[in-house]
């Protein structure tokens, strides 16, 4: 909006409604602020006293509601697993399909229109509902066949694990990535793929070596935000892999595992005596919060550079 | 080849379940006191390692059907689809131990003048019978219901032996743990709520009477233990009678020991009278 | 792009084209690509068929819930066929095939067990002998003994279980509903503000942090609504139950403000600004402008936002599931109320493996995945017409 331009048009007259209305929206704006901020500031104040170094980096030996004792290493590693091993499967299918819409599809084919329709889908399925097809896909049908082809049927896949809890996971992000991959395609100008292939690079070339690592930031962020997203969700691991409590740590991709959103809902639902967990749900809150609202900040940062460099050139 | 293969598997299968390694999942109700017990243990046992998860009842039952796990952990009977579940997976009934007691006591707000009620009065109470404090001898003020989720082994033990199979009451706020009950139930004077004894922290536990005639009880370790108490459970562990050996058998014994039962105090149950140890 | 595509002619089969080299390695990369971006589609597809297929019992009235069930004395194995002993224990054949007289035996012991387990004032019950996984129940009213009148009652649990659902979707509806009187005001009033009124270094600031609040977990947000915002509404509002769908509501809205927020601000910034710089020239406030002419233009665009973020609502599972889980039959808002969300995550846990609370459970998802399937469609569909018609093409 380019205010100047236009300011000298304006008349004098003070128009009470327009003050009002404006100021209503721009309340508005501030409310949602406020929200966030009392959310940060209430976390962060009660959190903080509790966030020591023991808490963080060690296991809970017994009661993990015993303040004094508990920490969250275990659920800490857990998610870091789960995320990683997602990021291992999400990665590579949301690139591809994002160089598909962007460098081979043409927009108006119906099969464009309908993976593009899918994606929008994806994003909008309730993570509960995910959770649900991670049970019913993963773990009673892909798990299942797999126990009955290799370990003769006893259950070592046909039930919940970190791997299906990661391919859930990964199913639900995949439109995050796919989005992220593309907007950062569609930022590289047109004129360095035509130069490479004026130069004699064939399209696969051209895609591999010039316009890939020219997305890299915007393949970055779709990962950053796919594992933050992932991160602090819970409802999608609810039946696929994670564990109220487990004396180890995961070693395995068939283990199940501990995990920090799953431990916060434990800590704030669960304990004998919520007066006195309090001080480590805020603290392992504290640790959810910094883990994704890190990988957040760092997401948009580098997603405001890939939108200047796109709106540069358009 | 498929002989191999199978061998194979046998091999792998028979080298996880060897002696010394248990598994143990289910109940989270006791989720905490299984992992106290494998602690204890594994300290005097250095050859034996003991994995305890929880996730709820019927995981556990669903672990020891796809055989797992080694022990399930139950706070309520098994159900006769699980026990048929069992006896499709592994032939046999699973064997069912009593491994501790819990009781369960009503919590009400600690300005509430009442005392103690009957067990048909908390049986009106929790069906939405009654709605007001005044009708059981309260102040003059409506009672907010709150109970567990269906999912717990509580809810289904309060709903089958406290209100004898009726519904409770549709506007019962359901919890998703006792500690949540406790916590609603001090912040709000009109409240009722129910959970394991040991859990009540700041909230006033009623004493509850058999009938009008009986003597009104308050839930302590004696109480309990003699069951002149009348709101009272068994925690089970269950497994399939042919793991019953070895280790595990050794392991369940000796959680069934004065030893072993005296950690079911530290995590807010009660140990087994004597006379029910010996399945 | 355009011209890029034009030159690019597809390559033939195996990438050999008359005149042109071969390159039957770029021709497979192409293909491969091709199928690996299918996989979205095949998601969505593997979703349905899965969740659903798990539900396929109940849709075709497979489960049998009576409690009291017609008994085949286990002295009498011999007397049935194979295939009415294999329904009666609800086997499936090739379970059937693996079982010794033994194990049959056993089994039909448990089922008459079963039975006697059953308190006697509940063997004489008239509901003792209804499926309550039927239709009829799952739907509509049903007076069940005990009750004064006929009522929708979710109680999955206990010796008759009652699996209506028309109170999940009630309570659903109740907490969404809301979720979004509360979400959308305040996200579309931002997103005028941020749009068309704040200032270029004001809108760079506010954006990514109302995209922030996107960031934060739902399980934070349920936790701050747990601890914090229940005692403070209780407080302003003065209602009797703590935890209830109002609270609920309100705790969505956050959740959901950021989905509907960045959606609507996208729709109003793609307003042409001639129109903007139109009505300001003639003499219009910047009020009236966003009010009159840039609004309306949007409206399909802040419409869609308000259908997308029902949809994200509906979903929305673990805030719900701590602030509140009643299954009560009512529409006030300062009652509990349990959405379907709530209902399978609580649930699924306990639920007898492939057992009729299960697949119920499985039945409420796949209705879950239509109802934000069909608002993604709608949500999507309208605002692809609206850029179109921006963009003046048809």
């Amino acid at each position: 909006m380019n205010a100047p331009a236009t300011k000298h048009f304006r008349t004098d007259k003070f128009d009470f409604w327009s003050f009002f209305f404006s100021g209503l929206t721009g309340l508005a704006t501030l409310f949602i602020l406020g929200i966030l901020a009392a959310i940060l500031v209430n976390v962060i104040y009660n959190g903080w006293n509790g966030l020591t170094w023991h808490f963080v980096s060690s296991i809970p030996k017994k009661d993990f509601f015993d303040a004094k004792t508990t920490g969250v290493l275990p659920m800490i590693i857990g998610t870091a697993f789960r995320v990683i091993v997602m990021t291992i499967f999400v990665i590579p299918v949301g690139v591809i399909t994002a160089v598909y819409l962007t460098e081979y599809a043409s927009n108006i084919s119906i099969i464009t229109r309908i993976i593009r329709a899918a994606v929008n889908n994806l994003a909008g399925v309730p993570s509960i509902v995910f959770g649900l097809f991670g049970l019913g896909f993963f773990i009673n049908f892909v798990g299942k066949n797999m126990d009955n082809l290799l370990h003769n049927s006893s259950a070592v896949w046909g039930q919940p694990a970190l791997i299906w809890a990661s391919l859930t996971l990964a199913v639900m992000t995949l439109p995050v990535v796919i989005v992220a991959t593309e907007e950062s395609l569609k930022a590289i100008p047109p004129g360095l793929r035509e130069a490479s292939l004026a130069l004699g690079a064939t399209k696969l070339e051209t895609i591999w070596r010039i316009v890939l690592p020219q997305a890299l930031p915007g393949i970055m962020t779709g990962g950053i935000l796919a594992v933050s997203r992932a991160a602090g969700e819970v409802a999608p691991i609810l039946f696929t892999g994670v564990a109220y409590f487990m004396a180890s740590l995961p070693g395995r991709l068939s283990d199940q595992f501990m995990d920090l959103g799953y431990h916060v809902f434990v800590l704030s639902t669960q304990s004998p005596n919520i007066e006195q967990t309090r001080p480590i749900l805020y603290a392992t809150v504290l640790v959810l919060l910094i883990l994704t609202f890190a990988l957040n900040i760092v997401a948009v940062i580098i997603r405001a550079r890939v939108r200047k460099k796109l709106r540069a050139q358009s | 080849m498929k002989k191999l293969f199978t061998l194979l598997a046998a091999i792998a299968i028979t080298a996880n379940m060897q002696a010394g390694n248990i598994t143990v999942k289910g109940s989270d109700t006791l989720v905490i006191l299984a992992q106290k017990w494998a602690e204890v243990y594994m300290g005097e046992h250095k050859d034996v390692k003991i994995q305890v998860t929880g996730g709820g009842t019927g995981t556990g039952f669903a672990a020891l059907q796809n055989q797992t796990t080694d022990l399930c952990d139950a706070s309520r009977k098994a159900k006769p689809a699980e026990i048929a579940n069992c006896l499709k997976a592994f032939g046999k009934r699973p064997t069912e131990y009593k491994v501790a007691l819990d009781g369960l006591s009503v919590y009400v707000n600690p300005e509430n003048s009442l005392k103690e009620l009957t067990l048909d009065q908390v049986k009106d109470i929790f069906t939405g019978k009654v709605k007001n404090w005044k009708d059981v001898g309260g102040p003059d003020a409506p009672i907010t219901v709150y109970s567990r989720e269906n999912s717990s082994g509580t809810y289904e033990f309060f709903k089958e032996h406290v209100l004898k199979g009726s519904d409770f009451a549709a506007s019962a706020q359901t919890m998703p743990g006792t500690a949540a009950i406790v916590q609603a139930v001090v912040k709000d004077k009109g409240a009722i709520g129910y959970g394991g004894a040991a859990y009540g922290g700041g909230s006033k536990l009623l004493a509850i009477k058999k009938d009008e005639a009986s003597p009104a009880i308050t839930p302590t370790e004696e109480t309990v233990v003699n069951g002149t108490y009348p709101i009272w459970r068994h925690l089970f562990v269950y497994l399939d009678p042919a793991k019953d050996k070895g280790e595990t058998a050794a392991y369940l014994n000796w959680i069934r020991s004065d030893e072993g039962q005296k950690y079911t105090k530290e995590v807010g149950y009660y140990p087994l009278p004597k006379n029910l140890r010996s399945n | 792009m355009e011209p890029l595509k034009k030159n690019n002619a597809p390559l033939g089969w195996m990438g050999i084209h008359r005149g042109h080299q071969a390159r039957p390695v770029e021709w497979l990369a192409e293909k491969l690509i091709f199928l690996v971006s299918l996989s979205a589609i095949a998601m969505v597809l593997l979703i349905f068929l899965f969740v659903a297929r798990e539900a396929l019992p109940v849709f075709f009235g497979e489960t049998n819930t009576a409690l009291v069930q017609q008994i085949i004395p286990t002295a009498e194995l011999d007397k049935h066929s194979d295939a009415e002993i294999q329904r009666y224990l609800e086997l499936t054949p090739e379970q059937f095939k693996n079982m010794d007289k033994e194990t049959l035996k056993t089994l039909m012991d448990v089922k008459i067990e079963a039975l006697n387990d059953v308190p006697e004032n509940f063997r004489n019950d008239p509901d003792a002998h209804v499926n309550t996984t039927d239709w009829k129940y799952l739907l509509k009213a049903h007076q069940w003994n005990g009750y004064d009148q006929p009522e929708y009652i979710w109680q999955p649990v206990g010796q008759i279980k009652k699996f209506n659902i028309i109170p999940l979707f009630v309570g659903t509806l109740k907490v969404t509903l809301i979720g979004l009187g509360f979400a959308v005001p305040l996200a579309v009033g931002a997103a005028i503000y941020v749009s068309q009124l704040a200032r270029p270094r004001i809108r760079e600031t506010v954006k990514p942090m109302i995209e922030m609040l996107s960031g934060i977990p739902s399980v934070v947000v349920g936790v701050f609504a747990l601890i914090v915002m229940a005692s403070v509404l209780q407080k302003i509002f003065g209602y009797q139950t703590r935890l209830n769908a109002f609270v609920a509501g309100i705790a969505l809205g956050f959740a959901v403000i950021p989905v509907i927020f960045s959606i609507a601000e996208d729709a109003l910034t793609s307003v042409p600004r001639a129109y903007t710089q139109a009505a300001l020239a003639l003499g219009a406030s910047r009020w009236q402008t966003s009010w009159q002419i840039v609004l309306p233009a949007a409206l399909p665009g802040v419409f869609a936002a308000a259908v997308l973020g029902f949809g994200r609502a509906i979903g929305e599972t673990m805030i719900v599931l701590m602030v509140c889980s009643a299954s009560v039959m009512s529409w006030n808002v300062f009652d509990s109320a349990r959405s379907i969300t709530t209902t399978i995550a609580a649930e699924m846990a306990e639920a007898v493996n492939g057992g009729p609370h299960y697949r119920i459970l499985f039945m409420l998802g796949a209705l879950l995945f239509a109802a934000t399937f069909v608002s993604n469609m709608i949500g999507d569909f309208v605002i692809h017409r609206f850029k179109n018609k921006l963009e003046g093409k048809r």
